[in-house]
């Protein structure tokens, strides 16, 4: 095994002559691609305040919904990750990168049985985000709390 | 307009992750993980409320939302039920997200074959 310094050194000589990825290209792909999910987004929300009754705190929750539900499908068809590979970000960091995330995860262990391989997988990427924002909401929530008790 | 705005912060918000990704080398779970704590943050603050009111679902769709609807139901059960509102309204708000996510992700897991 190499060590810890031994590693250092060796991504210091190769650092040159890693290609460097394309920024701008990558960042305008993310920007479209992005932008076009949350345009999505927008229409969907629309529809649910001119159809549903919903007011525009309340109809982000089934737009969330539904937007989960198509990518879900996207990524069962496989088309999802397409979309991610040309989009990088883009496709991320919209709320349907954690539902290709869940699903994704529980597809690839579907051989190891529905319990042991869907059901305990489906977590396994998007789990981070779940326990960051607990977490954060938690300590950030406190603090506020105590502020807003001392004032 | 209101299309205009969401297409660009919410094109914006992805073109800073895209940014983390390529200069930080974060993988994309770094990436959601961190945008969370941001959301969060920028609720804690009243800021996240802002940006939804003037880009509507250019801010309500990234996952930075996420964050900031869990803080919000925090606060609201806070108000109701004192210090022990915050463990009881976390998931408040998110739950249809939460819910949403399994059910459709079982759902598909079951029915579709994967690929590749």
């Amino acid at each position: 095994m190499a060590t810890k310094e031994e590693q250092q050194a060796y991504a210091e000589k190769i650092k040159p002559i890693q290609p460097k990825p394309p920024y701008i290209i990558n960042c305008l792909k993310a920007f479209l691609i992005g932008g076009l999910i949350c345009l999505i987004g927008q229409a969907i929300q629309n529809f649910y305040m001119a159809f549903f009754n919903f007011s525009e705190e309340t109809a982000g929750n089934p737009t969330v919904a539904t937007l989960i539900l198509i990518a879900a499908l996207l990524t069962g068809l496989g088309v999802y990750d397409k979309i991610g590979q040309f989009a990088g970000a883009g496709s991320i960091v919209p709320v349907t990168g954690f539902s290709n995330a869940c699903t994704s995860a529980a597809l690839e262990h579907k051989s190891e049985g529905l319990v042991l391989g869907v059901a305990t997988n489906l977590f396994k990427l998007a789990g981070a985000v779940i326990v960051f924002g607990a977490v954060a909401a938690y300590v950030f929530g406190m603090i506020r709390y105590i502020f807003q008790q001392m004032m | 307009m209101e299309f205009f705005w969401a297409f660009v912060v919410g094109g914006a918000i992805c073109v800073v992750g895209q940014l983390m990704m390529d200069i930080f080398k974060l993988t994309p779970a770094h990436v959601t993980s961190s945008f969370v704590v941001l959301g969060a943050l920028l609720d804690a603050f009243g800021i996240y409320d802002n940006l939804i009111e003037f880009a509507g679902a250019g801010a309500t769709v990234p996952i930075t939302s996420f964050g900031h609807s869990l803080l919000h139901g925090a606060m609201a059960a806070a108000d109701e039920h004192g210090f022990i509102g915050i463990a009881m309204g976390i998931f408040e708000l998110t739950s249809a997200g939460i819910s949403s996510a399994i059910l459709f992700g079982f759902l598909v897991a079951v029915i579709f074959e994967p690929k590749g």
